[in-house]
């Protein structure tokens, strides 16, 4: 039997094809587990920042705390994303290790999907941090299926934070990256009323927030603990934030089919 | 004895801004040989590479992988490639990089064969940043091997290996080509062409200024050395018409000629006691200095 000729007929089974996308998520977290230069900041950041910000200089408000904690639940959960794949893909793509994996047969998804599954973990680890914070430092009291919601706008929330890093890693060079995601994450939560609420900054920054999507997270989750602003409904929020990921995944295809 | 063609370009062409890379190239890899494509720094062989491995589209003309579009999945699963770049994670450990591209393809090596043929068995447990230079090179050779390809893309695969990774690498690809696979081979070091290419193409400037085998490219070169140990002065000898150059290093000749016969005619008519007579064919290097030169 001419093993060569049977290895360009036999097809790829699901199985096989699963297996794949396991293996690319797991060796994912064990580059990340043992890379702590890069875990341990993300990790410990929006918590650092939530203590200083959101419960230090806020003692006693009831509903400021709640607020805050809703608001700073997203600001947590974008870094991951961000990061992750602003900085990640940036890395891979300049060293020539994304080449490599396209050049060999890699299946499509597994190496977005390895990176989105690292995000959500992430996130839901920043969440439970923040959520445990918030519960014995701040004073915040919600129904269990409030902090259960919170935690899936948390989950599914990194979605549209990795596609607009992965718009970023497919362009910028490595050294940059970090940089540059900074440049979009710390003035995008400032503008989407992540740290002060809308409603406490300057009129025109209320009507242009509905262009960020931390905004529309940031709705989501305040709507949870009945604080989300009248404009806009839920189901809008969604939609914009399909739309963004979307959109940015389409770019970002485009680029790095065109990239190197 | 023309056997199947498993990659091909066909006048194709690519231009970054104002340097066009490569202008209306034809090339093929055939089943079960050995291709060096050979060119100065700049010449085009890594976009000729790109081109095939769909890294890059062409702007004119086709490329092909087993006649198909070479980004195609099908395609991709059929070849494997050392890159001069890998930027393999360096948290991974070697069996971890295997593992993982192993599972890329529907009828891969085994570990233990993939480990055997790339001679990295004792590194299997270690973590890829913690290695030499060289073992990096091999886990990469590791790696291009694990999916039992097709056809392999090397380049510059050695550059950084010891002598002793070089033979043993050579070893693996004279293996492989004997199991039927193809090897696209890109090279600094000519030797290396001269010991393993079944077909040389040299590219200068983005185009094929020489294509064929070995001995073809060899045989473009008239040139001959002829060495010898004589009393006959060696401005003497350079002034003969025939004469090209000549060197003399520890007492020996070595006379660079395009008419041996005459030459050594004369040398022996001159000198009756001239000894460790020998004339030498042009090797590749000397075949590929003299076509970049008329190139150029």
């Amino acid at each position: 039997m001419n093993t060569i000729a049977a290895s360009s007929e036999k097809p790829f089974s699901n199985g096989a094809v699963l297996a794949s996308y396991l293996l690319e998520a797991h060796f994912e977290f064990l580059r990340v587990l043992r890379t702590p230069a890069f875990a341990v900041p993300t990790l410990l950041f929006p918590p650092m920042f939530y203590l200083l910000f959101g419960l230090l200089l806020n003692r006693g408000n009831h509903d400021a705390a709640q607020y805050l904690f809703a608001t700073y639940s997203v600001f947590g959960v974008m870094a991951p994303g961000l990061f992750g794949f602003g900085v990640g893909v940036a890395v891979e793509r300049e060293r020539g290790w994304l080449s490599l994996k396209r050049v060999a047969p890699m299946p499509p998804g597994a190496y977005l999907l390895a990176k989105m599954a690292m995000a959500a973990l992430f996130a839901g680890i920043i969440y439970a941090a923040l959520a445990a914070m918030a519960a014995a430092l701040g004073g915040v009291r919600l129904a269990l299926a409030q902090w259960l919601l919170l935690g899936a706008i948390a989950a599914f929330g990194v979605l549209p934070f990795c596609a607009l890093g992965l718009v970023i890693g497919s362009r910028a060079n490595a050294a940059a990256a970090p940089a540059i995601v900074n440049f979009i994450y710390l003035p995008m939560a400032f503008l989407s009323g992540l740290w002060i609420p809308l409603s406490m900054l300057p009129g025109v920054l209320s009507q242009i927030a509905p262009l960020w999507p931390a905004y529309h997270l940031a709705e989501l989750a305040l709507g949870v603990i009945g604080q989300g602003s009248s404009s806009g409904s839920v189901p809008w929020h969604i939609l914009a934030l399909v739309a963004f990921t979307a959109a940015c995944f389409a770019i970002a295809r485009r680029r790095l089919a065109r990239a190197e | 004895m023309t056997s199947e063609v498993v990659a091909r370009l066909e006048q194709a062409g690519k231009r970054y801004g104002q340097v066009q890379a490569l202008d209306r190239v034809d090339l093929e890899v055939r089943r079960g040989e050995v291709l060096a494509v050979l060119g100065p720094n700049g010449a085009g062989k890594t976009t000729a590479i790109s081109l095939l491995l769909g890294l890059l589209q062409p702007d004119a003309g086709r490329a092909t992988l087993f006649g198909e579009a070479p980004n195609a999945l099908a395609a991709r699963r059929r070849i494997g490639a050392m890159l001069q770049t890998a930027g393999v994670p360096e948290t991974l450990t070697v069996g971890e990089l295997i593992t993982l591209f192993r599972s890329y393809y529907p009828w891969p090596r085994t570990v233990a064969d993939t480990v055997e043929l790339a001679g990295v068995g004792d590194l299997l447990r270690c973590r890829y940043g913690r290695l030499s230079g060289g073992q990096q090179r091999r886990v990469q050779f590791a790696l291009a091997l694990a999916g039992r390809a097709e056809i392999l893309f090397l380049d510059e695969p050695t550059t950084g290996l010891d002598v002793e990774g070089r033979a043993a690498l050579w070893k693996t690809i004279r293996a492989l080509v004997g199991e039927g696979c193809a090897i696209v081979l890109t090279t600094h070091y000519l030797e290396e062409a001269e010991a393993l290419a079944d077909r040389v193409n040299v590219l200068m400037r983005g185009r094929i200024v020489a294509e064929g085998s070995v001995a073809q490219i060899r045989a473009r070169v008239a040139q001959r050395r002829i060495g010898c140990v004589s009393r006959l002065a060696r401005e003497a000898i350079a002034a003969w018409p025939e004469v090209r150059s000549v060197a003399c290093e520890g007492g020996r000749l070595e006379i660079v000629t395009d008419a041996a016969e005459a030459v050594v005619r004369r040398l022996l008519a001159e000198d009756a006691g001239l000894g460790e007579l020998e004339v030498r064919r042009a090797g590749l290097a000397e075949a590929f200095v003299e076509i970049t030169r008329e190139a150029a």
